[in-house]
């Protein structure tokens, strides 16, 4: 078993390695690496680590054609659940206020489904598709472009942790490695690869979220695609997988259908008749507070009221002043 | 031969008593002012022996004149000294009667003609003059309206000549009425701002809980609009409050001769360039900054991240204790600086965000930057924090809203009511707001700056205790998601 020589090689020498290379250095570190004293020194640290020999390492993922050496995992959870079904949910960082809202509403149905949702831990549709999942308490894995103790980037410590209550912090990189702009693309491969689907959200058109979506085709993998207006550039890159026949995605069901599960039907909370009248508004298009207000005959205090009743609900999210079902 | 006059230096706000004696002994002819006198102080020499040959008086040139400004230790600047160094020298060269200046107290500048000028800072000289049991002051005709607020006779001379002759005894100068506090001009109406019912309605709140308020939104909203009208929904300022406002703004040299009782909340906008001591006060001789004259009024700060960082930071600790403590090597000044301050912002830096007209252009990097710069513990002092969307046309197109008299009226009452029985919250208040506290990101501060607003809504709306539906409608103008970092 050489898989943790190949990976601790890789991040001795900065490199990225997928097959043991042929050169003597390899062989003389090979020779000298000490493998229980560094699996010693993970546990110790709380981290484990999953070569692809071995039986626990998810079978979608050795079955790309370049898979990691093995994992290495942060989390009490056991590996096994990196085989469950999974669906990745990518999408830019500076998304607009629509993208985190359909990440964290796909994370939250998708995940409230029983699926596991997986996506980087970025900032933007990323952190709302784990966050989405949380909201649910259901179970999310975040895969790293750099080492798993590191929390990359530095705002997210606090979701990572919330992450590895129930999921997994994932990464072919071995603990301590820095992020570097080279390897979010390899991150990507096996964001897309742990999966049976993936699902851009929001991509610019020259986006990781792309490439993610690039390496699950290749492999022949499910890719939907959330369609986006066809005016802004933030949407370019999603609604170009669309042309090119990704699956659009209009609601979780959509993706849910493609794994074969019924989505259990969720009781909408009890809400005043007040909040009523404004999620029916809300629910056909976003509106600002003056707009509901002026749609419903409540008064600016009364309205913002009932605006937090519907926060507090999960039924609303208020952002940049817009209010938006969901 | 020595006599003294009596004036007043001030150190921050202080007035401290400053003793000016002039002697005249035989010996090298020559003029020296001593105590720790400054530039303008010094040159106080060339202006009195000027001011005294133009009035027709005798400078005494055969003699040795020593002016002494005591307490000796105490740095004195400006040219407030020189109507009583030259009533001093007058007096020594036996020009005025020996206990002419007694009971009397003088402050002025001169000029070379020997007309009077006004400082500033009359007011809280005169203060110092009548703690000092004098109950006279000589000061310009500019001035006299300001001294007679601090409860001290003024005298007002509008040259040497004059305040000489009054000390003779041979004119005796009008008397001067306590100036009647009229209504200042009219500030910006609220009827003039269209739609926005939500920000009108934070506004109100604001000010009737004198509450921080935060209008961020895209360009052409009407943030600064809003931030500007919030003086005019505030009830006047009680009468121990406008003398405070006015011993500030006489400091300040900002006070008007017509109207120098400041009686309504004064506002203040200092550009975005400001600098710390600009904004918290500060120089050698410690003046006030804008956060002081915005003492029981509004601070404004337009484009609130465009300020420099360490001139928000400095003003944590007035928003904290209601006052600035600026240290010199000399000494501490202390001024009153208890504000309600209105912030307004832009969602990013290319004021793209929230606009549905405009996209935005910013890395994800420049916007975390951007919303660094807002420290955690900065966004914490605001009470109320309102997104501003862009209004659409047809609420433009609508006719004049509630004008600013009618919003005081209730401002006025809830603030009488806040007063007197403060609404407490009830069980079902209390529970919602712990279930907030357990749902939303919401620190110890935020949950006590939700219970403050909730208490305003609920005197606002007349109620004797804070029931849910206050405490959700506080909830709402709580730190949104597109500020966090």
């Amino acid at each position: 078993m050489s898989d943790l020589a190949l990976a601790s090689f890789a991040a001795a020498n900065d490199a990225h390695h997928v097959d043991e290379p042929r050169s003597a250095r390899f062989a003389r570190f090979r020779q000298s690496f000490d493998e229980r004293a560094e699996l010693e020194r993970l546990q110790e640290q709380g981290y484990r680590f999953v070569g692809r020999s071995d039986s626990g390492f998810p079978p979608l993922l050795r079955a790309i054609h370049d898979p990691p050496p093995g994992l290495f995992l942060r989390g009490a959870a056991p590996v096994e659940l990196l085989a469950r079904p999974a669906v990745a949910i990518v999408g830019a960082r500076a998304c607009s206020p629509y993208g985190r809202q359909v990440a964290r509403r796909l994370g939250r149905e998708l995940a409230g489904a029983g699926l596991v949702v997986l996506s980087g831990m970025a900032r933007g549709v990323d952190a709302e598709a784990h966050r989405g999942a949380l909201d649910r308490e259901g179970v999310t894995v975040a895969v790293l472009g750099c080492g798993i103790d590191r929390d990359y980037p530095a705002a997210h410590a606090t979701l990572a942790r919330q992450i590895v209550e129930r999921g997994l912090v994932v990464s072919e990189y071995a603990p301590g490695v820095e992020p570097a702009p080279w390897r979010f693309p390899a991150r990507n491969r096996i964001i897309a690869g742990l999966c049976a689907a993936t699902a851009v959200v929001e991509a610019r058109e020259r986006s990781g979220a792309l490439i993610s979506a690039d390496f699950a085709l290749e492999e022949g993998r499910e890719v939907f695609a959330v369609p986006g207006e066809i005016t802004s550039a933030l949407s370019a890159g999603s609604n170009a997988l669309l042309r090119l026949g990704a699956t659009p995605l209009t609601a979780a069901d959509d993706v849910l259908e493609a794994y074969g599960i019924v989505a259990p039907p969720i009781e909408a909370p009890a809400v005043s008749d007040e909040a009523a009248v404004v999620l029916e508004r809300v629910r056909g298009a976003a509106a600002s507070a003056d707009e509901l207000a002026r749609a419903s005959g409540l008064d600016a205090g009364r309205l913002a009221a009932v605006v937090t009743e519907l926060e507090l609900a999960g039924l609303v999210s208020v952002e940049e002043g817009l209010i938006r079902a969901g | 031969m020595l006599a003294r006059a009596v004036t007043h230096a001030l150190v921050g706000l202080e007035p401290r008593r400053v003793d000016v004696e002039a002697h005249l002994q035989r010996g090298v002819p020559g003029f020296a002012i001593v105590g720790l006198a400054d530039r303008a102080c010094q040159e106080a020499k060339h202006r009195v022996r000027s001011g005294i040959s133009s009035a027709s008086l005798e400078w005494p040139l055969d003699r040795r004149i020593t002016v002494n400004l005591a307490p000796a230790a105490l740095r004195k600047e400006g040219a407030g000294f020189d109507l009583s160094i030259a009533l001093a020298v007058l007096a020594a060269s036996r020009q005025l009667p020996s206990d002419g200046l007694t009971g009397h107290a003088a402050v002025g500048e001169l000029a070379l003609d020997g007309r009077v000028r006004p400082v500033r800072g009359a007011f809280a000289v005169a203060e110092g003059a009548r703690r000092a049991g004098l109950d006279r002051i000589l000061c310009a005709p500019e001035s006299a309206p300001e001294a007679a607020l601090a409860g001290v006779d003024p005298v007002p001379v509008r040259h040497l000549a004059e305040a000489v002759a009054y000390l003779r005894g041979e004119l005796r100068p009008p008397p001067v009425e306590p100036p009647v506090a009229e209504a200042a001009a009219p500030a910006p109406d609220l009827a003039e701002v269209r739609g926005q019912e939500r920000a009108r309605r934070a506004l109100e709140l604001a000010a009737a809980g004198a509450h921080n308020l935060l209008l961020a939104g895209p360009p052409g909203t009407g943030k600064t609009m809003l931030g500007r009208r919030l003086p005019a929904i505030l009830p006047p300022l009680a009468p121990a409050e406008a003398l405070e406002v006015t011993r500030i703004h006489s400091v300040a040299g900002l006070l008007s001769p017509e109207r120098p009782l400041v009686t309504q909340p004064p506002f203040r906008a200092p550009h975005h360039s400001a600098s710390v001591a600009a904004i918290v006060g500060g120089g050698p001789g410690p003046r006030p900054g804008e956060a002081s004259l915005a003492h029981r009024g509004v601070l404004l700060l337009d484009e609130f991240p465009e300020f420099q960082r360490p001139a928000l930071e400095a003003l944590r600790q007035p928003l904290e204790d209601g006052m600035i403590a600026v240290a010199r090597a000399a000494g501490q000044a202390i001024f009153p600086a208890c504000f309600q301050l209105v912030a307004t912002m832009n969602l990013c830096p290319c004021a793209g965000r929230g606009d549905p007209a405009a996209e935005c252009t910013c890395s994800a990097q420049r916007l975390a930057s951007f919303r660094d710069k807002l420290s955690r513990a900065l966004l914490d002092r605001f009470d109320l924090i309102v997104t501003v969307p862009r209004p659409r046309a047809d609420e433009l197109a609508a006719g004049p809203a509630e004008p600013s008299a009618a919003v005081r009226e209730r401002v006025v009452a809830a603030r009488e009511r806040l007063r007197s029985a403060s609404p407490r919250r009830t069980a079902p208040a209390d529970e919602l707001l712990a279930r907030a506290v357990d749902r939303l990101p919401l620190s110890a501060r935020g949950r006590a700056r939700v219970a403050r607003v909730a208490r305003t809504a609920a005197a606002l709306a007349g109620a004797e205790t804070v029931e849910p539906e206050h405490v959700a409608e506080a909830l709402a103008y709580r730190s949104p998601k597109e500020l966090a970092a």
